[in-house]
């Protein structure tokens, strides 16, 4: 009796709060009821005994998509109202559309029944003596390995690509040019003299190792700090 | 409903498919009305998923059969891998264009 009275509750919430997601005036309001019916879907997800896809719905959905859709409405500076502004126009044949996605869904539900010989059909019974856990763990990485490892794949891929699609190469930043560092010589930065004993750098005219333009700039800046270290960067 | 035995679901199945086909259709509801916000779109896409979970859960759990949780599991990851590259597409988008309405993308056409 609790369970169908928590199922009708939690289902109320999760259509209300789906509707809230699609009319919302402000898209950060948007995330936050998309927030709310995950949560309600993972309490449905518990009473239906699926106890593992509940949290990985609450840790995956929650924990990083939601987060996710939050940090990009926030970060993107977008005039929402102006958005908004096709609301009216496609509201008719949005609500026929859906209308009547709603009664033949309606008709493919009420006409329909189990074949009679779907117990036997089962590719993976569930042992109610052991937990849902262990029993997806159990299956998962022995029957479905090629899909668990595919699907791993898939990540990967989704992750390298997001990378690459956002990364810009920013010119103010300093890489280290390795290609540059390579192609030094000793004949460049270093030079061997021969140095009287007794007569010191001034006698013989030394003044710095032969170094190319960037240095100039650093010695310009503070005064002998960047001796030290010229040639090193360029 | 059917011969099936195991069944742990607090209400009937039909219960929970009315649930996810209503989920599903404002999900596409959601998609025809905010024509101009990609983000909300993306949002959309998500509920319908969610849907689609929603009703393998439902089945899983009415038969007695795992296997549609396990398939749930690569429906999320799948779904987040969507999220993911969709928002970056957006980001990107934003960043070119300094718009994310949908009717600006068929400017790319030739």
């Amino acid at each position: 009796m609790i369970a169908q009275l928590a199922f009708y509750a939690f289902a109320a919430i999760l259509l209300v709060s789906a509707g809230m997601v699609v009319s919302a005036r402000n898209p950060v309001h948007s995330v936050l009821y998309l927030v709310l019916a995950f949560f309600n879907a993972a309490a449905l997800f518990l009473l239906a005994g699926a106890e593992f896809l509940a949290m990985i719905l609450v840790i995956v959905y929650v924990g990083a998509v939601a987060v996710l859709f939050l940090f990009v409405v926030m970060m993107l500076d977008i005039n929402f109202a102006q958005l908004r502004e096709g609301f009216q126009r496609y509201l008719p044949i949005g609500a026929t559309i859906g209308v009547i996605l709603l009664v033949e869904l309606g008709i493919v539900l009420g006409g329909w029944s189990l074949a009679p010989q779907s117990a036997g059909l089962r590719a993976v019974p569930i042992d109610p003596n052991v937990t849902n856990t262990v029993q997806i763990g159990r299956v998962l990485y022995t029957d479905y390995i090629l899909l668990f490892q595919a699907s791993g794949l898939v990540l990967l891929v989704a992750m390298i690509g997001a990378i690459v699609l956002t990364l810009r190469d920013r010119t103010s930043s300093r890489h280290q040019s390795i290609a540059a560092q390579l192609a030094r010589t000793p004949a460049d930065t270093m030079e061997l003299l021969d140095v009287p004993s007794g007569v010191g750098t001034k006698g013989i005219g030394f003044l710095r190792p032969k170094v190319k333009e960037p240095a100039k700039v650093a010695q310009d800046n503070h005064g002998h700090i960047g001796h030290d270290n010229h040639g090193g960067h360029h | 409903m059917g011969g099936t035995t195991d069944m742990m679901l607090p209400v009937p199945l039909s219960h929970y498919l009315a649930v996810s086909a209503i989920l599903l259709v404002m999900g596409i509801f959601g998609i025809f009305l905010n024509r101009k916000n990609v983000i909300i779109i993306l949002m959309s896409i998500e509920l319908i998923l969610l849907a689609v979970n929603l009703n393998l859960v439902a089945f899983s759990a009415a038969l007695g059969d795992l296997a549609g949780q396990v398939l749930t599991m690569f429906v999320l990851t799948v779904a987040a891998a969507e999220a993911a590259i969709g928002l970056a597409i957006l980001v990107i988008y934003f960043r070119n264009r300094g718009s994310i309405e949908v009717e600006d993308v068929t400017l790319m056409k030739g």
